[in-house]
């Protein structure tokens, strides 16, 4: 396989130099690298984690995903709030907020932006205990922090059942340097 | 032991054909299963607190015997977006896109266009190339400008008892197990880890940031 591979190269280099001796341009773009030319059309985009899984109707699952993120606010978010009540009906009740002191519309609203906060100022982690969307760590318990945002209420004592997954760590430990994801299984 | 993960495996498999996948595994008809179906994203600052590292997952849940075979596919574009304005719209994008097992990187550069389509920004001052990183090798990593690029197989770093998840919204369990089980364990997913200056994306304060897949 190696050996065609560079059996074809070496026909292609060869029609190119031909190509080359046979033109009398001097065209310079005649030394080819790599094609970058063309249009590339979304397909695929993700921000914060599990947003498209957990809080998009499955007819509008493609939608989101082709709706730029200064666009996703008003094309979606009367859907999250709707889908959040729908999983944590506590949320109805007049003045009920999670553990961020965000109610229904001000939660849902900040999750319909589908972009990740980043600071370049220090911490990054989705939540830490102290520090809170300032980014995501490979080791961030993201769903367990999900979870205590939907279901958790002010104090993240409610419905402890459904809000920790129980699994808090990767199953490979992860590298303290580039590239940090661990060799795979 | 192996017995139990074959079966587990099998049962994955049968849940996400009929729930989508966190934490964007398998989210969306159009593009799940695919070489374009992001896994999960990842922004963190690095071993040196002047970078800032992004991960960019795709095609998750590869068993061990599937990595192998696992490819980029070079009609997918993977772009990162920035946004250090404060308006959700991308200031800069760093592209990776695979020709011939090398990912090439361009950026960050400001994009000629922003939104749903790109073209790729050869015209940018700040690349990078490495060698995409074959299954049964240790990483290769290459080093440009302040600039650490990484392309390949890697252990899925994302971890969750999703088929209990699944149980309770679809009715059969009214909660989680303790301990629970991580259904991504033991799998992979093809990755592409790019380290950068903070000092090329804004330097201070916090920016947005999102990644896409775009195809050809």
């Amino acid at each position: 396989m190696k050996n065609l591979k560079i059996f074809t190269l070496a026909i292609t280099v060869s029609f190119l130099v031909f190509n080359c001796s046979n033109n009398d341009d001097d065209d310079p773009t005649m030394i080819s690298g790599p094609d970058f030319s063309g249009t590339y059309i979304q397909a695929d985009q993700m921000g914060r984690p599990a947003v498209n899984t957990v809080f998009v109707s499955s007819s509008s699952k493609d939608m989101f995903n082709i709706t730029i993120p200064s666009e996703q606010n008003a094309a979606f978010q009367s859907m999250f709030e709707a889908n959040l009540l729908g999983l944590s009906p506590a949320y109805a009740n007049p003045g009920d907020q999670n553990a961020l002191m965000l109610d229904a519309a001000t939660f849902t609203g900040l999750l319909a932006t589908d972009v990740l906060n980043v600071s370049l100022d220090g911490t990054t982690t989705f939540y830490d205990g102290t520090n809170v969307l300032t980014g995501r760590a490979l080791a961030d318990d993201v769903i367990t922090v999900e979870l205590l945002l939907i279901f958790g209420g002010e104090d993240f004592s409610e419905n402890p059942t459904l809000s920790n997954d129980n699994v808090s760590s990767n199953d490979k430990p992860f590298l303290v340097s580039f590239p940090y994801l661990a060799s795979p299984w | 032991m192996k017995n139990l993960k074959t079966v587990l495996g099998v049962g994955i498999l049968a849940v996400a054909s009929f729930f989508a996948i966190a934490a964007d595994h398998i989210d969306a008809p159009a593009v799940q299963g695919g070489t374009s179906d992001i896994t999960d994203f990842y922004a963190f600052q690095g071993e040196d607190t002047n970078n800032l590292v992004f991960v960019a997952n795709l095609q998750g849940l590869l068993s061990p015997s599937s990595t192998g075979d696992a490819t980029f596919s070079e009609n997918v574009l993977v772009e990162i977006n920035i946004d250090n304005s404060g308006d959700n719209v991308e200031d800069l994008v760093i592209q990776a896109i695979a020709r011939d097992g090398k990912m090439y990187f361009f950026g960050p550069v400001a994009p000629s266009q922003t939104g749903l389509n790109s073209t790729i920004q050869t015209n940018a001052s700040a690349s990078g190339v490495v060698d995409i990183t074959s299954y049964d090798s240790s990483a290769t990593i290459a080093n440009n400008a302040g600039m650490s690029f990484f392309a390949g197989p890697r252990d899925d770093p994302f971890f969750m008892d999703f088929a209990q998840y699944s149980a309770i919204i679809g009715g059969t369990a009214t909660g989680f197990n303790n301990p629970g089980a991580d259904t991504f364990a033991g799998s992979n997913v093809m990755s592409i880890v790019i380290e950068v200056p903070k000092a090329m994306i804004g330097g201070l304060g916090t920016i947005n940031t999102w990644v896409e897949t775009k195809t050809k």
